[in-house]
């Protein structure tokens, strides 16, 4: 590693103002040739911001960015990667019926003596690019071919083509496994070894704690602090981030005996998932652990009447339901907060209000016909309880942002007074202080009898929210457990199917 | 939750005013457009400003918007029935076949119902059941409805229908006011209700700007698009009837291109082609637009092909100018 005391890129005094918000006031940012710089902050605290002065998407209205000690100016995307900068984002644009050398090379291919794409030469330069970064698939796989974290490997695949300098990453790990996360860490520490300076962006802190080198605190567009992740504990990192003392992230809860509300017996699938058995009761909180492409999120749809189980048969309070549609699975109360906030959840070109309402349309109508102050009336009870920030109920949903956008998708389900609420990753995404208030507005609604099956595939939420866990893998329950001091090694181990040995039980 | 709720902040329903948004709304420069034909018509000939000759012009679209209140809300709902024209041949031709057979006028306006009716299922099977894309299917059953027109009729033509059923086509309620009009009257207002004061209409609009999202939501996605379907058909028998009853004949080429004009008038309403948004009063606006500018060109003796260049025109023109008028708001929102 080299000992660089001159920042490969340094911002000094960045300010950036959009009409009515400062988004950055004056901060400052060092990237270290070799070394992993974490970008530490809740949703709006600038991070977006700063990736994209860096990127030179905005221009700075104050403030210098250096590189190797020299002032300059990004007149745009171009001139940034010029400068040896490069982005791989939450969701980089990828083209599914590219191969992986055409995305690799889209907008730079190597030309031959007639101008055209030189087939040969991308072809090479790709598969040299993918050995390096240790992928496992030919430059001439179509990207449709691929799975989620191979993606990511012709993303990053890509930054590297434009020989960059400074990497970003912005929550690179947001849609990958344990075992891809893991291998994203070998990636990110040969890039190291090569020299290039990275900015680590990402909402997990044991992920921060284990790859970086520095760290950086953003709160409300301001610097907070910086400084070497070695001399810094975990909790001062996160009081910092929210500018107050976090002792306990999730609530305290008084499991309660109830009666039994759903129960499923022996669902399946032809492809995605079989002998699903469980039972749920009310004001319980399960959760569904797995690892990526166990099968829980099909299950879940599944049992909301999106797509139909081969066999299995689902009781509401003893009753048997004949669940053919979601709304069926709504008649029946039970209802899915789905992971895809953007296609699934909300429905953006529709007002809050309506979004709020269209499934209780039954509820605010007469005779089918609507009536529009019973709509606005039932629109801003949940609204209001969930503390949406709206300017008005008649704003198109796409308007607002992702948190607000799940908000509302929320009150539209609990609208319709469910027994059982099925979230599918609630707080993917969500920064840390959102999390807390997604995960005690839980707590509540638990404690007023509502049964919650919560799918999660980050462990300190499932250990601390879950009543009970069932651990998913290859589409069947691998086991049930409800023990209160359940051990993240337990979990995983359960998730990837290692046979736990009794010594590794009692850790 | 009830320790909370006294500390909840209030959200207003609404920033505008409605009266505010309807002025600002492209109905409102529709119908702008609309006087503005109207009182260059009225300049340019002496007999445009004369009850008889206005009413004759209605034929113009009466017909045409039956099947674009329907054709609106199914493009609303993201899909689009391009063989409308076409049902209208077959309906058409089948009343005709009826006559042959000594068929009454009640037993003819059921049998075009019926036709317009199933010609929808079918197109609804097809969309809905088996999940194919309706601009191509209505594509081939546009070749396919008027072909079968084509092999039953030839060069040939039926006619011979009963004196009773001119009515439809050629009746008049009161003074200048036709019976087309006054369906015409009617379904507007039917379509009005249903697209924007019912559940059914609220689904419309939910599918149209998110199909997964409605689906997710508890909405019957399918059920209501094959409803659409059937209205589309329904309509399209209905025009068949008036368009039949108008001419006294049927030929396999009737209503050719019709399909286009329709899904004309649905756009120049203000319909977003992609579907999402757009409403009836656009629609109907849209109507007397069309029928204006036909009209008040006829007088003028331009000869059809230079009014089709009209049309043309006018349709890239509708398409065009929202974009600028959003452009132009941005602009001059900018702080």
């Amino acid at each position: 590693m080299t000992e660089s005391v001159t920042p490969v890129v340094s911002m000094d005094a960045i300010t950036k103002t959009f009409p009515g918000v400062k988004a950055l006031d004056s901060v400052q940012l060092d990237l270290y040739a070799g070394q992993v710089t974490a970008l530490v902050g809740e949703n709006g605290a600038g991070k977006s911001t700063t990736v994209k002065i860096l990127t030179g998407i905005y221009q700075p209205d104050e403030g210098t960015i250096r590189i190797d000690g020299d002032p300059i100016r990004f007149a745009n995307a171009n001139a940034a990667g010029d400068a040896g900068i490069t982005a791989i984002h939450q969701e980089t644009v990828l083209f599914d019926e590219l191969s992986v050398a055409e995305n690799i090379f889209l907008g730079h291919a190597p030309r031959n003596t007639f101008g055209l794409i030189d087939s040969r030469a991308m072809h090479e330069a790709a598969s040299k690019l993918l050995e390096s970064i240790g992928a496992m698939f030919s430059s001439r796989t179509k990207l449709r071919d691929l799975g989620i974290a191979n993606k990511h490997l012709v993303a990053i695949a890509r930054a590297l083509s434009v020989d960059a300098r400074v990497v970003i990453m912005d929550e690179p790990t947001a849609a990958l496994s344990h075992k891809e996360i893991s291998e994203l860490y070998e990636l990110i520490e040969t890039l190291k070894t090569q020299g290039k300076a990275i900015l680590f962006i990402s909402h997990k802190f044991d992920e921060i704690f284990r790859i970086a080198d520095h760290y950086v605190v953003f709160r409300d567009g301001a610097f907070v602090d910086k400084g070497l992740i070695a001399d810094i504990s975990q909790d001062a990192l996160v009081e910092m981030m929210v500018g107050r003392t976090v002792d306990h992230i999730f609530p305290e809860r008084e499991a309660t005996v109830a009666s039994d509300v759903l129960k499923v017996i022996n669902y399946g699938h032809p492809t995605e998932f079989a002998d699903i058995s469980f039972t749920l009761k009310a004001g319980e909180i399960l959760g569904f652990y797995g690892l990526v492409g166990a099968g829980r999120s099909e299950f879940m749809q599944s049992l909301f009447g999106i797509t139909r189980p081969s066999s299995g048969v689902c009781e509401i309070n003893g009753k048997t339901c004949n669940i053919r549609s979601p709304a069926d699975a709504i008649a029946n109360g039970i209802v899915y907060v789905p992971e895809d906030r953007g296609k699934q959840g909300a429905i953006i070109g529709l007002p809050i209000f309506q979004n709020i309402t269209l499934p209780s349309l039954g509820q605010t109508s007469k005779s089918g016909f609507l009536r529009l102050v019973e709509e606005f009336k039932l629109a801003r009870e949940y609204s209001e309880r969930l503390d949406l920030r709206a300017a008005s109920l008649d704003q198109d949903v796409g308007n607002l942002s992702g948190g607000n956008q799940q908000k509302v998708v929320i009150a539209k389900w609990l609208a319709t007074r469910p027994q059982v609420i099925i979230l599918d990753e609630p707080t993917k995404g969500v920064d840390i202080g959102s999390k807390a208030a997604v995960h005690d507005f839980m707590a509540e609604l638990a404690a007023q009898g509502l049964s919650i099956i919560m799918v999660s595939s980050e462990i300190p939420e499932i250990i601390g929210m879950s009543d009970r866990v069932i651990v998913m893998r290859d589409g069947r329950i691998e086991v049930e457990l409800s023990d209160k001091k359940l051990s993240p090694e337990t979990l995983v181990r359960h998730a990837a199917g290692i046979t736990t040995t009794p010594q590794m039980a009692e850790v | 939750m009830t320790e909370t709720a006294t500390q909840t902040r209030h959200i207003p329903d609404r920033l505008n005013s409605r009266a505010h948004s309807v002025f600002r709304s492209w109905e409102a420069l529709l119908l702008a457009v609309a006087v503005a034909i109207f009182i260059v018509n009225s300049f340019t000939s002496p007999y445009f400003l004369n009850a008889w000759n206005l009413s004759d012009a209605t034929f113009n679209f009466t017909e045409k918007a039956m099947i674009a209140f329907a054709m609106a809300m199914l493009i609303i709902a993201g899909e689009i029935d391009l063989s409308v024209a076409s049902i209208i041949a077959l309906a058409s031709t089948a009343m005709g076949l009826a006559v042959q057979y000594g068929a009454g006028t009640t037993e003819l306006v059921a049998i075009g119902l019926i036709v317009g009716i199933m010609c929808g299922a079918f197109n609804a099977f097809f969309v809905t059941v088996l999940g194919l894309p309706s601009i191509v299917v209505t594509i081939g059953t546009m070749s396919l409805f008027r072909g079968i027109s084509f092999i039953i009729l030839g060069d040939g033509a039926f006619r011979g229908y009963p004196s009773d059923f001119a009515w439809f086509g050629q009746g008049y309620v009161f003074w200048v006011i036709t019976v087309e009009m006054v369906i015409f009257v009617i379904l507007a207002a039917i379509y009005g209700v249903l697209l924007h004061k019912t559940n059914f209409g609220r689904a419309v609009y939910a599918i149209g700007n998110n199909p997964t999202g409605a689906l997710f939501s508890g909405i019957r996605v399918q059920r209501v698009k094959f409803i659409l379907f059937l209205l589309t058909g329904l309509m399209s028998g209905l025009a068949a009837i008036c368009l039949t009853s108008r001419l006294g004949s049927t030929r396999p080429s009737i209503a050719t291109g019709m399909e286009l004009e329709v899904v004309t008038m649905v756009v120049l309403g203000g319909v977003n082609i992609l579907g999402g948004s757009g409403s009836i009063p656009g629609v109907v606006i849209a109507a007397f637009v069309m029928g204006l500018v036909t009209f008040g060109l006829g007088l003028l003796n331009v000869p059809g092909i230079v009014m089709s260049i009209f049309i043309g025109l006018l349709l890239i023109g509708v398409i065009a100018l929202p974009r600028m008028w959003s452009i132009i708001n941005a602009r001059r929102h900018k702080p």
